[in-house]
């Protein structure tokens, strides 16, 4: 565990793709990352929120607006395109296919939750290795550390909301204990950080 | 190449290894399946075989073929509910019904049946039309548990609350507790629902189409399904489906990738219905 503000991170070479999984105080932690994202923004973005599944999605509509990269709802078999959030559909599985296409699974919920973090954050593991950027943020879930550990087993960089700022605690101190290369930073400096990723030629 | 890339590229290996050996030994062919999602679920299965590699797992599906029946219920997904997405069964109900109506008897595909939920619910959406007298259903599945349990008709009386929401949702001009008998725990299916149903085994993989057709329900299958499966797939609806039949897909399912959605119209967009396109 790394900790203090001006660190040097620690971050895969050549990052190609960056995941994020958060739950409870997720609109809030997310309005600090995702409209700091520039316009022409060279990575794809797959993020899992804990949402009930009661079927009517918000939160790609929500974000929309706020950013200046293209922000949508993931469809089955999609193929990444860079520059662009994909939201996981309430009560399905986001996942990322070898050939880094998107698919979505309806198979059984894992830590009471359909979409998981965990469940994108393995796959992209598998499909990505060292070139994945994976961000834990607040929740008061275990959800996302068996995930986190997964790619930072596969070389990839894991970020974890600093416990402190997080609404909810729970899931970055889980995430932190799986993975305890894990880089633990300020909302501010994760987006900071996703944005340099952006700039390295 | 690090260690660890090493240990992945032999998973991976282990892992086509595997498939083809079931292929090969059992004719169950999940090689074009989505490959995340069906390396996540034989992670599990190994772990529960108590197996240390994919390879292991292999030897022992080989030579005791008791194993296959339970690897059955990891490679394949079971997920249902009865009227799953009550919006789908309202448009089926409002939109699709009026154009069934006009035939003088009818055939439903329900393909990727699992233990029947979306047949039940078709059938009895079918009686509340008045359509059910000239209706054949068929449903198929790969899972022999699946198309026993769909055969048998009888659910756990935990999972009916949800059911019937689900059915008040879609329009249902019923109440639900008409079509089944509670006993021990279980809701038991009114047999008569399945009088003009048959179950089967049959794989969108490995085998042809089997009937002239007017509506195919195949709900959250294709997502388990590669591009190149999805679209052989797909071709089976086309060739089964009569000209301007309809073609209803999961709610998150789409034919925005699939090399046979020329053939198709869409017909009730957010819904996921398409309509097979006259003789062009
Ligand atoms: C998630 S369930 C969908 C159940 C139902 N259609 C629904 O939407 O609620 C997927 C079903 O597809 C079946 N399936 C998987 N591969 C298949 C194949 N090649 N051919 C036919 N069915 C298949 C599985 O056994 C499982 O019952």
């Amino acid at each position: 565990m790394t900790t203090g503000s001006p660190l040097p991170v620690p971050h895969a070479p050549r990052a190609e793709a960056v995941v994020i999984g958060a739950s409870a105080g997720a609109v809030d932690a997310l309005s600090v990352i995702l409209p700091a994202l520039p316009e022409g923004y060279p990575l794809p973005v797959m993020v899992v929120v804990h949402v009930p599944p009661n079927k009517k999605s918000i939160m790609a509509e929500l974000f929309r607006n706020k950013c200046r990269v293209d922000v949508r709802e993931a469809d089955d078999k999609e193929p990444l395109a860079p520059g662009t959030v994909y939201f996981a559909p309430p009560d399905y599985h986001l996942l990322v296919e070898p050939d880094r296409r998107l698919s979505l699974s309806s198979e059984e919920p894992v830590h009471y939750s359909r979409p998981a973090i965990d469940v994108l954050f393995e796959s992209a593991a598998d499909a990505f290795g060292p070139a994945l950027v994976a961000v834990l943020l607040t929740g008061a879930s275990s959800d996302g550390a068996c995930g986190l550990k997964a790619v930072c087993d596969a070389g990839g960089a894991a970020l974890v909301q600093h416990p402190d700022e997080a609404a909810m605690p729970t899931m970055p101190r889980a995430g932190i204990a799986a993975c305890p290369k894990a880089s633990v930073m300020y909302l501010e400096q994760i987006a900071g950080h996703l944005r340099d990723l952006g700039r390295r030629p | 190449m690090d260690l660890d890339t090493v240990l992945d590229k032999t998973e991976d290996i282990e892992l086509r290894l595997l498939l083809d050996a079931i292929y090969r030994r059992y004719h169950y062919d999940f090689r074009g399946y989505s490959m995340a999602s069906i390396t996540r679920r034989l992670r599990q299965a190994r772990e529960h075989f108590g197996c240390r590699t994919l390879s292991q797992l292999q030897d022992r599906v080989l030579h005791d073929p008791a194993v296959l029946p339970e690897l059955l219920s990891y490679l394949t997904v079971q997920v249902s509910e009865l009227f799953r997405d009550p919006p789908y069964f309202r448009a089926i109900r409002e939109r699709v019904v009026p154009h069934l109506r006009t035939y003088p008897s009818l055939k439903v595909w329900v393909a990727g049946c699992s233990a029947g939920e979306e047949l039940y619910s078709l059938a009895i959406l079918f009686r509340e039309e008045g359509l059910e007298e000239r209706t054949m259903f068929y449903g198929t599945d790969i899972n022999p548990e699946a198309i026993r349990k769909a055969e048998a008709g009888v659910y756990e009386i935990e999972r009916l609350p949800l059911f019937t929401e689900n059915h008040r949702l879609s329009g249902g001009k019923s109440s639900l507790s008409d079509y089944y008998t509670a006993a021990y725990g279980a809701a038991v299916f009114d047999k008569t629902l399945r009088r003009r149903a048959v179950f089967s085994d049959h794989s969108l993989v490995t085998d042809a189409v089997f009937a002239e057709v007017h509506l195919v329900s195949c709900r959250n299958v294709l997502i388990y399904f590669d591009r190149q499966l999805q679209d052989r797939a797909v071709g089976l609806f086309k060739d089964s489906l009569v000209r301007k039949g309809f073609l209803g897909l999961g709610a998150k399912e789409s034919l925005r990738f699939n090399a046979h959605a020329d053939a198709f119209a869409e017909f009730a967009r957010d819904e996921r219905i398409y309509q097979k396109r006259g003789a062009s």
